[in-house]
């Protein structure tokens, strides 16, 4: 057990320690802490707001206070004000930038708006206003077609449309989307994760073997020990990393004082989040980490060179894309019948099981049946992992193909 | 205490890789293992370390099989250069110390001594990478005898070093012979060997063709040479009984001889040709030995 620890130690603090750990770290932290604060630095380079006073030019003199009656209606934060200036005195006031936008407002067979602001570009709350216009020119063709007050209502009320969902599991369309944003990014961590930690391990590993020091190694411990040593190294990197991103992010959004709920973060739903989707995120990124670290480490014993280990490592990545892209593309459709199939598939569990976990009500059977199938896995590829990795870590040559894997049992074999 | 390797055999698949090789050290010597690359000698040392597993025979160490239980008592140098490229020295050092279980205080402190030994203090917190050839084979060297294994395998430790630190290799490795260390070891330089062991083995296609002290490996050869320094040509000489070889020198002839007689034969023969400036009976080298059985030059 002794030996286990000084690999374990030696495997943990040499990753820690070295610049692109610590570089990668401060990165998504800091981008934690810009993500954050996103919505006070955009104001920042939008400048204040309450200048931006819309300004109505309206010959005929009664478009003006009507407009501004439907912009009331749309609960628009717009604020119109009817103006003495001529155009031109305006259009130098945009220039000076004493003057935020205009609009001119005009009657004839049918209403015309022309709205006038510094950049084409720049039309913030537009479609307030375009609406606001639009209703303005239903009223007043209501009122020339001689129609009472309920018409206009009648002409104005919406169909009613609701969505509404029959099985059990499925969460409401609101519920749906409140969770979306928490799983998606959730997804997305583990995805990173199991591809960035293994990798760390395939390349460790490699790096050994290219440098002969394995040699001295396994002859100090048993190649299996040193193998998982390995895999319990890297993945206690890999949990402290995750857990000073969280606590940044927790950090940034506390100190941000931005609600999570409102502007960028709307369209990620964090307003409802459960605790137990958090859980799950953490126990599919273990066994996601352990599942793909125990096969890293295998092909990484098969090579001799550096830089074959990224070509070995191809299938294993294939893998882990199909799986992104069944959780990506499951995401909108979390109940269809290819994601419930390849939640069941051990290789793609971690992503697509924890997808439906968080976008769906599940029973609980059903995520433990996969950590089981996992677990299972997860042994007799470490079984396996480890009969190969005695063998592999023997092995020079120049062929580096899967068909080595025989070579290797058949050289780490007792007897 | 010694090491047995009792008619080991192994087998990758088809290919026979050693074969029934038997190897006793007695506790305290120096054992040379020769033999043509692909012989076999790297096979049977990581038998001898219990990283492969013998297809028939045992390997024993003071009467135990190898395990990872005695690594403590084992040192090992690969014939390539295995260190971490990017880890400093005395990190390195210690780190593979203390996986054969020295305490981490004991190895700081011997990796200063040794490194002031080899003349290299001030590599401690160098990158290996960044060390030349030679200096990376001391780092080599320390790694694996910093634990004070009683039993130190060493393949090929002098290539690539340069004579003075070859010199400076040699007598760390007798000294640690003369603390009670066994040794076995495999060299390039048959002169090494000669000067280093007392017994050796030479292994060819996985065979055990010779084995035992170098004396009596060189008497039971029954050759010696005649060395003769003379400004006359002795080419005569070639035909004279028991004369199994000639080659012209620089300077006169070397002879190879069956039996001590014909070096007499030699003598008074040789006279008649002009004075003679030297005239010694030498012993077979171990590379004329090891040509004369594997049949090829060693290399």
């Amino acid at each position: 057990m002794h030996s286990f620890w000084i690999i374990f130690k030696q495997a943990f603090l040499t990753k820690a320690k070295t610049k692109s750990f610590v570089i990668t770290t401060l990165i998504v932290c800091a981008s934690f802490f810009l993500m954050a604060n996103l919505p006070k630095i955009l104001d920042v380079f939008q400048g204040p707001q309450e200048d931006s006073v819309l300004h109505i030019v309206d010959a005929s003199g009664e478009l003006a206070s009507r407009f501004q009656e439907q912009l009331e209606l749309l609960d628009s934060s717009v604020q119109a004000m009817p103006t003495d200036m001529t155009e031109q005195e305006l259009k130098d006031g945009i220039i000076d930038g004493t003057v935020y936008a205009y609009i001119v407002l005009e009657k004839e067979e049918q209403l015309t708006a022309r709205y006038v602001s510094e950049s084409a570009n720049e039309m913030e709350n537009g479609s307030d206003i375009e609406q606001a216009v639009q209703s303005l020119q239903t009223v007043l063709t209501a009122e020339n077609l001689n129609l009472n007050g309920s018409q206009v209502q009648q002409l104005f009320s919406p169909a009613v449309f609701e969505r509404e969902a029959v099985s059990e599991s499925s969460k409401s369309q609101e519920e749906l989307s409140q969770a979306r944003g928490l799983v998606y990014i959730l997804i997305m961590l583990i995805y990173m994760s199991v591809i960035y930690y293994p990798n760390m391990i395939a390349t460790e590993v490699a790096t050994e073997k290219s440098s002969r020091v394995m040699e001295i190694l396994i002859s100090s411990v048993s190649p299996v020990k040193h193998m998982f040593a390995k895999i319990a190294g890297i993945g206690t990197l890999g949990i402290l990393q995750m857990m000073l991103f969280g606590l940044s992010g927790y950090v940034a959004i506390k100190t941000a004082g931005t609600s999570m709920t409102e502007g960028v973060f709307s369209v990620f739903g964090f307003s409802e989040v459960k605790i137990s989707t958090f859980l799950f995120a953490v126990l599919f990124f273990l066994l996601g980490y352990f599942l793909y670290a125990v096969l890293a480490a295998l092909l990484g014993s098969l090579v001799s060179r550096i830089e074959d280990a990224q070509q070995l490592m191809l299938p294993m990545m294939f893998l882990i894309i199909v799986a992104s892209f069944i959780a990506f593309s499951g995401i909108s459709v979390p109940e269809a019948k290819f994601v419930t199939v390849a939640s069941f598939i051990p290789f793609f569990t971690p992503l697509v099981m924890f997808l439906r976990v968080g976008m769906l009500d599940l029973p609980l059977w059903e995520p433990l049946l996969a950590v089981a199938l996992m677990l299972i896995t997860i042994g007799l590829l470490g079984w396996f992992g480890a009969r190969v990795y005695r063998g592999g870590v023997l092995m020079y040559g120049s062929s580096q193909s899967l068909k080595d894997i025989r070579k290797a049992i058949a050289l780490g074999n007792k007897k | 205490m010694a090491l047995y390797v009792e008619q080991a055999t192994k087998k990758f698949g088809d290919f026979t890789a050693v074969d029934n090789v038997s190897l006793r050290v007695e506790r305290g010597q120096m054992h040379g293992f020769l033999g043509a690359n692909g012989a076999g000698k790297t096979t049977t040392f990581r038998m001898i370390l219990g990283l492969l597993d013998p297809t028939h025979g045992e390997v024993s160490w003071n009467g135990k099989p190898i395990t990872y239980g005695t690594s403590p008592e084992i040192g090992y140098l690969p014939e390539e250069r295995g260190l971490y490229p990017k880890m400093k020295v005395e990190d390195q050092l210690i780190y593979l110390a203390e996986l054969r279980r020295m305490p981490r205080k004991e190895a700081k402190r011997e990796v200063a001594n040794w490194l002031e030994r080899f003349e290299v203090p001030h590599y401690a917190l160098k990158k290996v990478e960044e060390l030349s050839k030679g200096n990376q084979q001391k780092i080599q060297l320390i790694a694996s005898l910093l634990h004070k294994p009683s039993l130190l395998i060493l393949d090929e430790p002098f290539s690539g070093l340069d004579p003075v630190n070859v010199e400076m290799l040699k007598s760390a490795i007798l000294d640690f012979q003369k603390q009670g260390a066994t040794i076995v070891f495999s060299s390039h330089r048959m002169d090494h060997v000669e000067e280093l062991c007392d017994d050796i083995s030479i292994l060819d296609k996985g065979k055990m063709i010779l084995s035992g002290s170098i004396r009596d490996v060189k008497r039971s050869f029954g050759k010696q040479n005649v060395r003769i320094k003379t400004e006359g040509d002795l080419s005569a000489l070639m035909d004279v009984k028991g004369v199994e070889k000639y080659k012209k020198t620089r300077d006169g002839a070397l002879f190879q001889i069956a039996d001590e007689k014909t070096a007499q034969t030699l003598l008074t023969e040789s006279m008649k040709f002009g004075t003679l400036r030297h005239f010694a009976i030498e012993e077979p080298s171990l590379e004329e030995i090891f040509i004369a059985k594997v049949g090829k030059v060693y290399a």
